[in-house]
């Protein structure tokens, strides 16, 4: 008998959702889209007991197309969404696309719980720098000085550093990369995956639209290339001088610890309530 | 005395949980508790919240109950995210509540507006206090009728409930659920601070006496399930997350297959399903009781606390020989309009008093259309609307 290959993009993908999607040429979302499912292929997850859950922007579009339980939810809100859908169903594998704006500025106060919880989440965190739906505005990520079609003299604000932030509210896993390193991205977004408690992978991916554009970054293909020229591993990194380290950013795990999750936490909460109750 | 004479309107309304509780089932319970209660026994098992007062005892009475059943209870960070963890557990098939009051009922429009999109059942808990803003903490009010209605932008159906003692704090939250369940809705229990706080003998109904309504399920495989495609009743069957039904739920407008389309053939359909899911069934929603209505010549209309004062204003009013007759609106949204109709018809006179500007006031006068005198009286000092100051109205009248 014929062996018959079906690809990993056969299997994840809903094959009644109408392609092409809706993102620019040359967006970073189709990259992540295919590293997503080659991650859940690779982890031999059921597709059944996946769910995937959005805000709004660029990245709120990804989960429609992929053949799993898929909730588009409100801006800012993804992560209160995926909460109750994971402890109404703990055996669910919930995953969650934001973006900078939605996971950082209207979203933040919710992102910061949602790793001090540390309750079994997924948290993908695709940052392009700016407002890409909505035409280039300035987000919480939006460098100091750069331009935005908010920011037409420059910026006056400073950035967020998304994986510090979640380090520091308590995320079990923390891991950044970009989708021009997408084989290490296929890695880390597989081991936030399995992980216990709650992962972040914060993805840089360009937006040559508007970024790119109003601050003359070039192409798709030269902000991609700007990755790879200013990524630097996180083993590098440590040993860099501020002065090196200048205009650059490191890639790789930032955390990976074991802390006690929600779920575990509040079992023992169950546990007690029952105990008392039989005490009566 | 003139008796007092009590009528119950609306489909069902009879089974309620006094005529059905056991005897040495009658408890002291706080309208807040009774509400809680009754979430419980109509199945509620995910709550989310944050603190707020006068709604706490709420959140924190199911704090105490749901981990002792292994069931989730989470507070949040704040109510917004309290209202997107009920969207989530409710998608994962859970029936879930959240309770606040009105600064919270605010941040809370938002999600509201999904889950009435999105056609997500959860029950939202809004006890009443003065607002706007921080308002007047936490002094009673009912000054979120229309808001409950409106809340939320865009045009949507509403579904909002109003007791008016601790009996029907348990009866209408059973019937929230119920609704919920039955319409995929968000329905709202808009109790008022007085009504949550108040201490009263309840006699609860046995389990088995209670009418428990669940959300129809898919019984086609996954492969045939289209999500949004409905039967006669316009009602579609819901999936929970996790079973199998891989498909997509979102908070723009979208097709049978649950995808977002912009196709005004498909747009304008949709509207008009999510409208006439729950106008079709109307005679399910509308729950009013009258008090000494039939010969009454001056007609009392009112929800909430303010029905308790309109009951004695009514008494006393007929020791000293006015016929008055009250129409207590158990359900706010959507507007009672017949019994109000038939309760306006034919009388000299109607007073709708109510803690707020004319809130119900302004809909009873919206479905007048001539029949009498509909006059409002609003109060709003943090204080309730006192038996007497309504007979004072009435002597104008008269």
């Amino acid at each position: 008998m014929p062996t018959v290959h079906r690809s990993v993009v056969y299997d994840w993908l809903r094959h009644d959702k109408k392609f092409p999607h809706v993102w620019c040429p040359g967006c970073g979302l189709g990259i992540l889209l295919g590293s997503l499912v080659r991650a859940l292929a690779e982890g031999g997850y059921d597709k059944n007991q996946v769910v995937l859950v959005s805000g709004i922007g660029c990245s709120g579009r990804l989960p429609v197309y992929v053949d799993v339980g898929s909730v588009h939810t409100t801006h800012g809100r993804a992560l209160t969404f995926a909460t109750g859908i994971k402890l109404a169903k703990p055996a669910l594998k919930v995953i969650v696309v934001m973006g900078d704006g939605d996971a950082t500025a209207i979203g933040g106060n919710h992102l910061i719980h949602a790793a001090r919880r540390n309750l079994d989440l997924t948290a993908i965190i695709v940052n392009n720098l700016t407002y890409g739906m909505t035409g280039g505005q300035y987000s919480p990520t939006t460098p100091l000085g750069a331009k935005a079609t908010t920011a037409p003299y420059g910026h006056s604000e400073p950035s967020f550093d998304i994986s510090a932030l979640t380090v520091t509210a308590g995320a079990s896993f923390v891991a950044r990369s970009t989708v021009y390193h997408v084989t290490q991205l296929d890695q880390m977004l597989g081991q936030a995956i399995k992980k216990k408690g709650f992962g972040v992978v914060e993805v840089l991916s360009p937006c040559h639209t508007n970024y790119g554009r109003q601050n003359r970054l070039g192409s798709q293909l030269e902000m991609m290339k700007g990755y790879k020229k200013q990524a630097v591993r996180m083993e590098r990194w440590d040993k860099l001088s501020p002065a090196e380290r200048e205009g650059r950013f490191a890639v790789g795990v930032l955390a990976d610890r074991e802390y006690p999750t929600f779920l575990e936490t509040y079992q023992g909460a169950v546990e007690r309530a029952l105990a008392a109750r039989r005490e009566g | 005395m003139a008796a007092e004479s009590s009528k119950t309107a609306g489909k069902g309304a009879g089974k309620t949980a006094s005529r059905s509780g056991r005897k040495g089932q009658a408890r002291l319970l706080q309208g807040n508790e009774a509400a809680s209660l009754g979430a419980l026994a109509a199945g509620c098992n995910f709550f989310a919240g944050y603190p707020i007062t006068p709604a706490s005892e709420i959140t924190e009475f199911m704090s105490r109950e749901l981990p002792a059943r292994g069931d989730p209870f989470i507070q949040m960070e704040d109510e917004i995210a309290s209202i997107g963890a009920c969207v989530g557990a409710s998608l994962a098939g859970r029936k879930a509540m959240t309770a606040t009051s009105g600064p919270g009922f605010s941040l809370m429009q938002e999600n509201l507006g999904y889950a009435c999109i999105a056609e997500t059942p959860l029950v939202v808990v809004n006890v009443m206090r003065g607002g706007p803003s921080t308002g007047l903490p936490t002094n009673v009010a009912q000054g979120d009728v229309q808001q409950a209605r409106w809340g939320t932008h865009g045009d949507h159906p509403a579904i909002v409930f109003c007791p008016s003692s601790v009996s029907e704090c348990f009866e209408l939250m059973v019937r929230a659920f119920n609704m919920a369940e039955r319409f995929r809705n968000p329905v709202i229990f808009l109790a008022d601070e007085m009504v949550a706080h108040l201490r009263e003998k309840v006699a609860l109904p046995a389990e088995g006496d209670l009418e428990v309504i669940d959300r129809r399920r898919p019984t086609v495989p996954p492969d045939w399930y289209v999500p949004y495609k409905t039967d006669g009743s316009l009602i579609p069957r819901l999936a929970d997350l996790g079973e199998g039904y891989r498909y997509h739920v979102t908070g723009l407008v979208h097709d049978e297959r649950g995808f977002p389309t912009r196709r005004a053939d498909e747009v304008e359909p949709f509207y008009a399903r999510l409208f006439d899911k729950v106008s079709r069934h109307f005679d399910e929603l509308m729950l009013t009781k009258e008090y000494s209505l039939d010969d009454a010549e001056i007609v009392l209309i009112a929800y909430g606390c303010t029905a308790r004062s309109c009951r004695a204003a009514v008494r006393l009013g007929r020791e000293r020989g006015l016929k008055l007759g009250l129409l207590q609106l158990l359900t706010l949204w959507p507007f009672p309009r017949q019994a109000v109709e038939r309760a306006l018809a034919g009388r000299r006179a109607a007073l709708v008093p109510e803690l707020n500007m004319g809130q119900i006031s302004r809909e009873v006068k919206r479905v007048n259309d001539g029949r009498t005198q509909v006059i409002r009286h609003s109060k709003m000092d943090g204080t309730m609307i006192t038996p007497e100051e309504i007979l004072g109205r009435m002597r104008e009248v008269a």
